[in-house]
């Protein structure tokens, strides 16, 4: 089978000749109608450089748009649109953005349309700011144009936490700024101090020079090394609150700046001792670096899963004696009759009184194909009513939604969640604790002896033992790693994950959709008699299945197209039936299609019986197809002594079928409770283990295991909640992320190891008063520049 | 040496300056999306034979 991709998302097609289109005068294949509309609309627009500057691939197009009219009225527009002048300006938040391309593409499209002023879209946070003209064009109109494109805007409302988080990034970049320009000043100025030192400077010039440092390191200490500050009193505040020591690496850090900062200024009071100025501001400055790009990856990640809190429209449409609304969201009252029109997300649970419709609830399932919903059904909060209108009434709204009942589950499973220390601050606990005892020992023997020099002896401590090289130890390592495995499409989402994976045992797979492809396949024909060809009993399969919203209708799609059916009647649940050229066919369960004959399918995998007349004409088997690198990923899993398990809700022989396949062990038929008690079961045992799904079912099988990853395809909510999500869905690289994690932890011992054999091995000379503070501060640079450099290993590798 | 009286208050005020031409930027929004604005040069409206070799697989 060739394996072709879709040009717009990098699906796999599965008819190449399905979807076509021209570009650049190349054909190419898609895998969906949404797609090729995306990609023609670009086309139409003369953008069609776009595909050439974007360096990653673009979401799967909705087939859907959806409706944005009710975003014209005034009192919805309230919470996101200012009026600026003549104009109008919006804040949109939009989803889909892929990198720095898809913002060329929205800004050249966008300016094209009458009305539009200016637009300024933001890669990195997805937050667009549009200004238009409310006379010349309607805000519905090119939100509906966004989403033409394949990037649905949302209105940036509510939306404080986000910009909390862009608000501390800008404050963290000011603080590094300040450090970073402090930095370079005082270094020069330092050197002159040392080099006047060695060659002999007048008093009068050392004193102006020790001034100036001190008026620029002063900004440094009260400005840029505040986050540390705040970290360090709130570690002291809880130690003592809690009567346990759980003392941060920023007690160490702040206490080294403290003491360094009011000994150089002491010194340059009393025209004595030393000035350590320029250790101070370059130490604050590696350290805030390591903090702020660790934020901006943070805000990345969760600026890519927050469109979740969007999933509920602002506006419904409630149905009164005479006719019906639009009201906003908040103003629905349980029992109220809301309609929902076609394409429209269902803001409610409820259950549906009039009409019948199929409902999309891959935001739950995972599953994109509807789910057909009749009088008497319910529907779900945050679904998608993909067909016909229906009016449902209101059940449950706001935080008593299924939706919302998962969201708290998963918020308390995640809080069980067994989690390690960060080893650095275990380390820094202790270290912080020996330092002071050295220190104030060292101070009393040389009370004792010389009273006159202990003050700088043991300052000299102090700096020697500043856990520089021991507080970059950690972040310097984990940066680097996270950013290699992002590179390659394994996205961390929680700091812990990486020191989690080195102690995980056991590996948990969900079957459906994270080992299978999650789409069912036609796998082998096995014909009854000789009435029909292979060729034609899939033919006629196609044609009786088409406008089925069954799932495994969908294994059929690639053989549409030849017959067409009259009559179609599809029984839920047992199959379909239908008339071509006069012959009566029927398909699906064998009781249903043959129900006189008796006969029983040949193994107990997962067959479909097709009978013409009542007489059985062939079983077609129907399989969901093993993902290509799941073999191979499971060979290197076992290779590095870990056991592999399937965990999966699905009946037992498709489990053990796989299971067998795969060479691993499983578990079968288990609901999402029993999956969390079989894990918890495991965990008391002392087992630690990671689990990959996908499915909202997984989701608190995912937060209640020790480590999570979600597959890439898997629906939005099991995304938001896992650990680690898998960019490509390239299981092989699950195997990749334990060997870097394995790496990582290795750089972070050897530079605990080295950092802290530094500190000892300084230690007890500058307690003797042998190391001059100027070599104590040029080792603890070195210290600090040799843990750097070892951690950046990690980038390759 | 006395010019270090008159020199080294300059060094600080220009210091002081781009400070405060640093913090205005940051508040201005240009440091929140370093991606896009490095890569804008590149996009130009005619393609041409050049940025072929940018696409990626």
């Amino acid at each position: 089978m060739s394996e072709q991709q879709c040009f717009h998302c990098g699906l796999l097609v599965s008819d190449p000749q399905e979807f076509t289109l021209k570009v650049e005068s190349q054909t190419q294949s898609f895998c969906c109608a949404g797609c090729q509309a995306v990609t023609s609309m670009i086309i139409q627009g003369g953008l069609e450089q776009f595909y050439q500057y974007r360096s990653s691939l673009n979401q799967r197009a909705e087939q859907q748009i959806s409706d944005y009219t009710a975003f014209d009225r005034s009192e919805i527009q309230q919470s996101f649109v200012n009026v600026e002048g003549k104009y109008k300006q919006a804040r949109l938040l939009l989803d889909g953005i892929t990198c720095a391309a898809c913002v060329w593409l929205i800004e050249n499209f966008l300016s094209r349309i009458d009305g539009v002023h200016q637009i300024r879209v933001n890669a990195s946070t997805h937050q667009c700011t549009l200004t238009w003209d409310p006379q010349c064009q309607s805000l519905s109109h090119i939100m509906a144009q966004l989403a033409i494109i394949g990037y649905r805007p949302y209105p940036f409302s509510a939306q404080e936490q986000r910009q909390q988080l862009i608000d501390r990034q800008r404050k963290l970049l000011m603080r590094l700024g300040v450090a970073g320009f402090a930095m370079m000043q005082v270094g020069m100025v330092a050197i002159a101090l040392y080099a006047g030192g060695i060659q002999g400077m007048d008093p009068e010039w050392i004193q102006l020079l020790r001034w100036v440092s001190l008026l620029v390191a002063t900004p440094v200490v009260l400005f840029s090394a505040q986050p540390f500050w705040s970290a360090a009193w709130r570690s002291l505040i809880h130690s003592a609150l809690s009567q346990r020591l759980r003392l941060t690496m920023d007690v160490p850090v702040s206490l080294a700046i403290l003491l360094a900062y009011l000994a150089s200024m002491w010194a340059t009071l009393t025209q004595g001792g030393e000035v350590y100025f320029d250790s101070i501001a370059m130490f604050t400055f590696f350290l805030l670096t390591g903090r702020y790009l660790e934020t901006r990856l943070r805000l990345r990640n969760q600026v890519n899963t927050m469109t979740l809190t969007q999933l509920l429209p602002l506006t419904s449409t409630r149905v009164v004696n005479n006719g019906s609304e639009q009201v906003p969201l908040n103003n629905l009252r349980l029992g109220d009759r809301v309609r929902i029109h076609s394409g429209e997300t269902i803001p409610c649970d409820g259950v549906i009184v009039q009409g019948q419709s199929a409902v999309s609830e891959a935001i739950l399932t995972g599953e994109s194909e509807p789910v057909f919903k009749t009088i008497g059904e319910r529907v779900i909060a945050g679904t998608v009513n993909s067909e016909g209108s229906f009016d449902l009434v209101v059940e449950a709204l706001g935080e008593h939604t299924r939706l919302s009942t998962i969201t708290r589950l998963v918020e308390s499973a995640e809080q069980d969640k067994p989690r390690a220390q960060q080893l650095a601050d275990r380390v820094a606990s202790y270290f912080v604790l020996v330092v002071l005892i050295v220190s104030t020992v060292v101070f009393w023997s040389w009370w004792r002896i010389q009273p006159e020099h202990a003050l700088w002896v043991t300052l000299s401590v102090l700096v020697v033992t500043c856990p520089c090289a021991l507080s970059l130890a950690t972040p310097t390592a984990l940066t680097a790693a996270i950013a290699n495995l992002t590179r390659q499409g394994f996205l961390i989402l929680k700091s812990h994950a990486l020191e989690t994976l080195t102690n995980i045992d056991r590996v948990l797979m969900d079957k459906t959709g994270t080992l299978t492809e999650g789409t069912p396949k036609v796998s082998r024909i096995l014909c009854l008699n000789d009435s029909l060809a292979a060729k034609e009993v899939l033919a006629i399969a196609a044609a009786l299945e088409e406008g089925s919203s069954h799932p495994l209708a969908l294994a059929f799609k690639p053989f549409r197209g030849k017959h067409s059916v009259r009559e179609q009647n599809i029984q839920t649940g047992a199959g379909v039936s239908g008339n071509i050229y006069g012959a009566e066919y029927r398909l699906g369960k064998s009781d249903f299609v043959a129900s006189t004959s008796h006969i029983l399918p040949p193994d107990d995998r997962q067959w479909m019986l097709l009978a013409k007349n009542q007489q059985p004409v062939a079983w077609i088997g129907v399989e969901d197809g093993v993902r290509s690198s799941a073999a191979m990923a499971i060979q290197q899993l076992k290779e590095g002594a870990l056991e592999v398990e399937v965990l999966s809700g699905d009946r037992q022989a498709p489990v053990r079928l796989l299971a067998k396949q795969l060479g691993i062990a499983y578990q079968a038929e288990h609901e999402p409770e029993e999956k969390l008690g079989y894990i918890k079961a495991l965990q008391n045992k002392g087992h630690k283990m990671l689990m990959v799904g996908d499915g909202i079912n997984d989701v608190p099988v995912l937060a209640g295991a020790d480590l999570s990853l979600a597959m890439n395809s898997a629906t939005d909510f099991a995304r938001t909640k896992a650990d680690c999500v898998l960019m490509h869905n390239d299981l092989s690289l699950i195997s990749k992320a334990f060997a870097v994690a394995k790496n990582t932890k290795k750089i972070i011992a050897q530079n605990l190891a080295w950092a802290l054999g530094y500190n000892l091995l300084a230690l007890p000379l500058a307690a003797m008063g042998y190391i001059p503070p100027y070599l104590a501060a040029a080792g603890m640079s070195a210290s600090s520049l040799i843990v750097v450099l070892n951690a950046s290993r990690l980038y390759r590798a | 040496m006395e010019i270090l009286y008159l020199l080294i208050p300059i060094g600080l005020a220009f210091i002081a300056l781009a400070i405060r031409f640093l913090f205005w930027a940051i508040q201005n929004g240009q440091y929140d999306d370093l991606d896009t604005e490095g890569q804008r040069i590149l996009f130009e409206e005619k393609p041409d034979q050049s940025s072929k070799n940018q696409e990626e697989p």
